[in-house]
Order: C-alpha cells, then structure tokens, then sequence
C-alpha cells in the first residue's frame, strides 16, 4: 500500500509522519501530482493559517488535484479547513470538497483559540469504529466548521461544530489524530483501512 | 466539553532527567522518553521538557532527545530552556515538538513572539512568566517578572507582561510562582485567577502542587486551564489517573 503525505507550507507535520511510524506504515511526503495520484491512501495534514496556505495549494495546482482525487483522502486541522467551501481565516476561498463553511468562534465568553482535550460523540464514521461514544481528542483552532449533513463526530465548543467530516472518499478531522493517544491512532489506523 | 489538563514537567540536564524519580517499574529512572511514555500511559494530557542546561554544546543532544520522544509519546508535548531564535524553533518543531516554552529571550526581545507567532502560528508558542511578590523600588508590594530561574526580577509587572505577551502572538501562558514553587502549599490562585480572568488565551497554573485538592482549587479559584507539576509526580506522591478520579468527582472535566 502507498501512502502519501501531502508537502506543502501549512506547519510541522513531523508528529504526522512519527505517528504513522508507531503504526508501522511506509509513506512518501511529496506534493508531486503523480505520485499523490498514484497513492492508496492520502493524508492532507495541516498546521497554519488558511489563506497562506491555499494561496500555496493554488500555486503548486494542488487546489485542483486534491479535490479530483478518487482515493481515500484523510484531511486533518487546517487540511480540513482547507476541504470546506470558505474560511472566515483571512477571508479565504477554499477548495470546496464540503460544501459548508468555517468560522470563527464567538470569543466574547470563551478563551480562543479551543485548546486542549475535548470529547467528540454522535460518531458516525468509518474512522470512528473502535472507539466508544464521548472518546476524548486534542484539539487547538480558532475557527471551525459548522454541523451540516457531513458530519460525522460533533464536538462541543461555544457551540456543537463538526469534528469530524465525510463524502465519498474524502474525510476530515478538526482534531490532532498524530497526537490524541491510542484513540487518534485508532482513527488513523481504520483510515488505512478504509 | 474541554477538559482541564494535568501536565508533568521533566527537567533535562545533559538529555536526562535531573530530578531523580521514583517509579519502581522504570528500568532506567533518568530516561526522558521513558518517563514521558509513562506518563502518557498514566494519562497525562500533555508533557513539558525543560532543559535547565540549555548550553550550545547540548542542543544537539536536546534534539535527539525530542525526536525520540516524538517517536514514542503519542500525546503533546513542549521543549523549553535556552530558546532564543527562530532557527532554534525550528530545529525544535522539526525534530517533532508540538509547542515550544519561551522565558527570558522574550523578557529581552518581546518582538521575538511576534516572530515566532507569525513563523510557526501561535499554537505552538507558550510564552513562560516566573512571577515573585516583592517590594519593589517605589516601596509598593508588586507581582513582578523574574528571570533567571527566578532569581533576576525584571522591570515588568506580571499583569501587564501576561497581556502584553497574548497581544503579540503567544498561544498559551505558562505561569509559575516562584513564591509557591517548591513549598507544597498550593498554587497561587489568586494571581493565576486574576491572569486567567484578563486574558483570552489558556493559563498553565505551575509551583506550589502538593496534594489533589490543590488541583481543585487552582481549576476552580485560580481558573487556570492546565496544572503543571514536577516532583510530585515523579516521586509517585500523587498518582496522575488518582488525581483525575478525584477531580471529576469535584465536578472537574478531565479526560479519563
């Protein structure tokens, strides 16, 4: 199987690459089109800032290939984001994969960014089986993507938003899966399996 | 709902830890990374490593010791000790820390945290305050920053240096009492609270843990988002998922 990190400016995905390590699993961190198309499995990591980071996807084409992809594709974080239609970060056009938007949380009661371990329930994905209802993942964002009919995990923070997303061959997590314990491995884990 | 954190604090020398430690089932007590990978098992949300040696001669060790963390820990972790420059970061970020801890090269250069925030984003720059109650020079009893492992009071008040440094970037604060440090007694919850209170980013509360309740207190009076401590746990004088049955009986969010 060939696995495919996806190179591009958004962040440090070392704890991507090391927890794929733990699992045990070979992959090629590249943002080469036909290497990307020829994967089994690509994960879209993500740590950054919205609009810097599709201004690079645009420039490399990868706002195009990403979208047309037909494998399983694993957004995570900012990759997520990035998967929606726009982001309220830098008021940012994005590639549109779900077709719902990403805000800003209402800081006027809660500290933002939501930083920490937060439990996510109504799990309804491929990605989540294993894990109980209420399973605790680490998150840190600002901004996040409102429920809709792609949801699969919500979470509560200032307000339910999703978790977790799904259409086709493309999922998303908001949350660090390289960093949420035995649980986020798991989720990483069922993707490969997928 | 977000859970209050329980952080571990390991201080490295020389890429081990200093403190010695009191896990009778560590095959080798000064190892880093197996004590972070302890840890994380017991259910430590995330884990702080801070390098008291921090010399040019022991960055290199420092950066294998955080790649092999990286490589076993499957929780978050932060690098802290001697971080002065963007190149520094990096070579830390690379090398699979989650968040880098900086302290007095931010009191020197403030402009150093808008640097790195813009670099790296703020998620992963915890700006550290050491914070002593004394008499300063107008004679006026004051929360004052201090450097140097809390021996060198600076001109900053904390107050103002905690907003100061959230307005430039820093995605967490790490706050230590160097008048609670060490004594067992408790946190300083009424500064802690009063920090929390005025900002809008996360307080890691440190110095002063000795007992559970005083976890409680600094979650609920001190409003901290995070508790850190060091020798309390190494020396297993409180066990870390112990501590987070009790606090969810207080009513605490944890994750267990």
């Amino acid at each position: 199987m060939k696995t495919v990190i996806i190179k591009y400016n958004a962040g440090n995905v070392q704890s991507v690459m090391y927890a794929l390590d733990r699992i045990g699993v070979n992959y090629l961190w590249t943002d080469d089109e036909a290497e990307i198309r020829s994967a089994d499995k690509v994960i879209f990591p993500g740590v950054g800032e919205a609009s810097t980071a599709m201004a690079y996807l645009r420039e490399k084409g990868l706002d195009k290939v990403i979208p047309s992809l037909k494998q399983p594709v694993l957004g995570t974080c900012v990759g997520m984001q990035l998967m929606c239609k726009h982001s309220e970060e830098n008021d940012t056009t994005c590639m549109g994969i779900f077709d719902i938007n990403v805000k800003r949380f209402d800081s006027s009661n809660f500290k933002v960014p939501h930083v920490g371990w937060n439990n996510i329930y109504n799990l309804k994905s491929k990605l989540t089986e294993g894990l109980k209802e209420n399973a605790f993942m680490y998150f840190v964002h600002s901004y996040y993507a409102e429920i809709s009919a792609y949801t699969v995990a919500e979470c509560d923070y200032v307000q339910p938003f999703s978790a977790m997303l799904h259409k086709e061959n493309f999922y998303a997590a908001q949350f660090h899966t390289e960093i949420s314990g035995k649980e986020g491995q798991r989720i990483i884990e069922n993707f490969l399996k997928v | 709902m977000l859970t209050k954190r329980i952080i571990p604090c390991l201080d490295i020398k020389d890429g081990r830890t200093v403190k010695g430690t009191n896990f009778v089932n560590l095959r080798d007590a000064g190892d880093p990374v197996e004590l972070g990978a302890i840890y994380a098992e017991q259910g430590a949300d995330e884990l702080v490593f801070l390098d008291i040696t921090a010399t040019v001669d022991n960055r290199k060790t420092l950066i294998d010791l955080v790649r092999n963390v990286a490589r076993n820990v499957n929780i978050p972790f932060t690098v802290g000790g001697g971080i002065s420059s963007i190149e520094d970061v990096s070579a830390l970020l690379n090398a699979g820390a989650d968040k880098v801890s900086i302290n007095s090269s931010a009191v020197r250069r403030p402009e150093l945290i808008n640097e790195l925030a813009l670099q790296f984003g703020s998620q992963c720059i915890i700006v550290a305050i050491d914070t002593r109650f004394i008499v300063t020079e107008n004679g006026i009893s004051e929360h004052i920053v201090h450097t140097h492992g809390g021996r060198k009071p600076t001109a900053l008040r904390t107050l103002a240096w905690a907003k100061e440094v959230e307005e430039r970037g820093a995605g967490e604060i790490l706050l230590t009492s160097m008048d609670t440090d060490g004594t067992k007694a408790g946190f300083a919850n009424e500064l802690t609270a009063e920090i929390s209170s005025n900002s809008s980013i996360p307080i890691i509360a440190s110095g002063g843990a000795g007992t559970m309740e005083h976890f409680n207190e600094v979650f609920t009076v001190g409003k901290a988002d995070a508790g850190l401590a060091a020798s309390i746990f190494h020396f297993k004088e409180i066990d870390i998922i112990e501590l987070k049955e009790y606090l969810r009986e207080k009513g605490i969010p944890v994750r267990l």
